[in-house]
């Protein structure tokens, strides 16, 4: 089989002719001040996530560094040992700082990993669909308008009614929901690259079906699916904080932002806002940025899909 | 025409009787009913006694076609927290998620057309950015976080709005609506404004669009040509024109509203169907798990339908799914 031990031609031919193209899309990129901004503060979010053993005052998890004498004190007190909090404490005597930081992870790792998933799922079945065509592209793209014609809140809420709390349920039920997105882009996209030369080509050389589909179809198709996948994140991250803030996302064990918000919600009436404020505005911070990156991406990486 | 009514019925039904499949097994295949039905300290014969009356014994799809025939005719179990038929239950707390639901949808148009038309009329103002501005924060900010914002300045600092419940309601057409009293309004707005933000900025955007569309075609043109005044030509030939997508989306986010009211309802403490769920999740009183999904099911499919038969009606260029090629 000597075609298939030669290199994909789309990928000599990026090696060589995209360095230039990536660096002109960088610098397009940090061109608007809001990528910029946007970069800056998604880039201090991962790292905080990454490195928080190292970066937290306190690990939350370890009972052994917590103390019930300094439950529920406001931002800026000081424990007994002289730790200073500087956006106070939980009803465990929590440092909220600490909790937040590895809530990020939680969050982030949710979010990442269902958006990973869902758009290798989705993009895949798309791609198929296209390819394919006939009944299996009407079969799945069927299932995709009936699913898309229902709320995600409601789609995550009725998997998540079934199988319960825990976040490997979580995930599972984000990419449930969120596959069809990127199943409808890729189609769209697919269809266009399909038509174009060098699939003529791959499928002159016979070669096999899945490697035109993952080697030559895919990687033509990626720019969009780059953007969704960006703006998923962040639905999907906003989409676990209001699961785990309704009690049906992740374990009190491994509390994400929106469970932190979730158990500082009854102190708020008597006045200590603390406990759930900060990781809202966490929260907040983090879909933001993951937005103005995603926003800029799009209109770097697809001009024409300007607003 | 016919054909396509038709069919597209029967993709409706279809989809109705998939759900019925999926809730049947998501509820006896992944889940024991043995369990959530009968209490732990009952002994053997009382347990074979309760599975043989409730038919958990026959083969799955003869318990499949038992609770398919029940709920085709209204019975879909009984709460065991109400100890009522969990249809009633359901049904006696949609006036309150109507009346929400209804409020924010208001409330979008009335904040979102003419802050819409602003921005799209003076493009380049300050104002106009900030709206727009205002208006991306709005699609990203978490609702139940903006909903516990709301609560912390207007409910405890200010005092000014009660932060849950729905205080008093009043009886119209045998229905107990909150609307109707100072107080039952007063519990309304917090919630209202909170579940009405993310349309509101949607009808923003959509709107101001429009204007930017229509704004440079000879129609506008013209009746400012034959000296319209600015009120008329705005408020009568700009409006007409651009409320066609604004409308359109408003029945379709209705959908949304009602299912993102699970959410609002939860932080608000509102008595509607979304806490309730949420509520029946928790304790899991699967038979209200189960008569909600089906009911909120039907209603999707309903609107659904409404809609694409409404477009066929208005426009025949539009093809029903499984006209095309």
């Amino acid at each position: 089989m000597s075609v298939d031990t030669l290199p994909p031609p789309m990928t000599t031919e990026a090696e060589k002719g995209e360095e230039a193209p990536f660096r002109v899309l960088v610098r397009a990129f940090f061109r608007s001040p809001a990528a910029i901004a946007g970069f800056v503060l998604l880039t201090a979010i991962i790292g905080l996530a990454l490195l928080a053993p190292l970066i937290a005052p306190q690990n939350p998890y370890d009972l052994n560094q917590l103390d019930i004498m300094d439950s529920r004190l406001p931002p800026g007190s000081q424990s007994m040992t002289g730790m200073i909090f500087w956006l106070g404490t939980d009803d465990q005597g929590r440092d909220m700082l600490s909790g937040i930081i590895y809530g990020l992870r939680i969050s982030l790792g949710v979010g990442v990993s269902s958006a990973l998933f869902a758009a290798l799922f989705g993009a895949s079945l798309g791609l198929l669909a296209a390819y394919v065509g006939g009944r299996t592209e009407t079969a799945i793209m069927r299932i995709v308008d009936l699913q898309l014609s229902f709320p995600s809140i409601l789609v995550a809420l009725m998997i998540l009614a079934f199988l319960g709390k825990g976040i490997l349920n979580v995930v599972l039920a984000l990419v449930i929901v969120e596959w069809a997105t990127y199943a409808r882009a890729a189609r769209g996209t697919a269809l266009v690259e399909r038509r174009k030369e060098y699939m003529e080509a791959a499928e002159s050389l016979a070669i096999p079906r899945w490697r035109i589909l993952f080697v030559h179809l895919l990687p033509n198709c990626l720019p969009p699916l780059i953007v969704i996948a960006t703006v998923q994140v962040a639905r999907a991250i906003s989409l676990e904080a209001t699961l785990s803030f309704l009690g049906l996302g992740v374990p009190i064990t491994e509390p994400s932002l929106g469970l932190l918000v979730a158990n500082g919600y009854q102190y708020m009436l008597s006045g200590m806002t603390w406990i759930s404020f900060y990781p809202g505005v966490a929260l907040l911070i983090t879909v933001v940025a993951i937005n103005l990156v995603g926003d800029r991406l799009r209109d770097v990486l697809n001009p024409r899909g300007r607003e | 025409m016919t054909a396509a009514v038709a069919r597209r019925l029967l993709q409706a039904v279809m989809v109705m009787f998939a759900m019925t499949v999926i809730v049947f097994i998501a509820i006896n295949v992944i889940g024991d009913p043995v369990d959530i039905l009968i209490s732990p300290d009952a002994d053997q014969i009382e347990r074979a006694r309760v599975v043989q009356a409730l038919g958990l014994d026959l083969p799955l799809w003869q318990q499949y076609l038992r609770f398919l025939w029940a709920a085709l005719h209204g019975d879909l179990g009984e709460s065991y927290v109400y100890n009522e038929p969990a249809i009633r239950v359901i049904l006696q707390r949609l006036p309150a998620t109507l009346e929400l639901a209804v409020s924010a949808i208001l409330i979008a148009i009335v904040v979102g057309v003419p802050l819409g038309l602003y921005a799209g009329l003076r493009p380049d103002g300050i104002l106009s950015r900030v709206i727009m501005t205002v208006s991306i924060l709005g699609f990203s900010l978490p609702t139940f976080w903006v909903g516990l914002v709301l609560i912390m300045f207007f409910g405890v600092q200010l005092g000014w709005l009660p932060s849950g419940g729905r205080g008093q309601t009043a009886e119209l057409f045998g229905v107990q609506w909150a609307f109707l009293t100072k107080d039952g309004l007063a519990h309304l707005i917090l919630p209202a404004v909170n579940l009405a933000l993310f349309d509101a900025c949607l009808i923003l955007r959509l709107t101001r669009a429009g204007v930017a569309e229509v704004l440079p075609l000879d129609f506008v043109k013209f009746a400012r040509a034959k000296g319209l005044r600015e009120t008329r030509v705005i408020g009568v030939h700009v409006s007409k024109n651009i409320m066609i997508p604004v409308v359109t989306i408003i029945g379709l986010e209705f959908g949304s509203i009602v299912a993102f009211s699970v959410v609002t309802e939860s932080v608000f403490s509102w008595p509607g169907m979304g806490k309730l769920i949420i509520d029946s999740i928790n304790v899991l009183d699967r038979p209200i798990i189960t008569a909600y999904l089906m009911a909120i099911v039907a209603f999707f499919v309903i609107i659904n339908l409404v809609v694409d038969l409404t477009y066929t009606a208005l426009d025949p260029r539009v093809r029903l799914q499984g006209e095309g090629p």
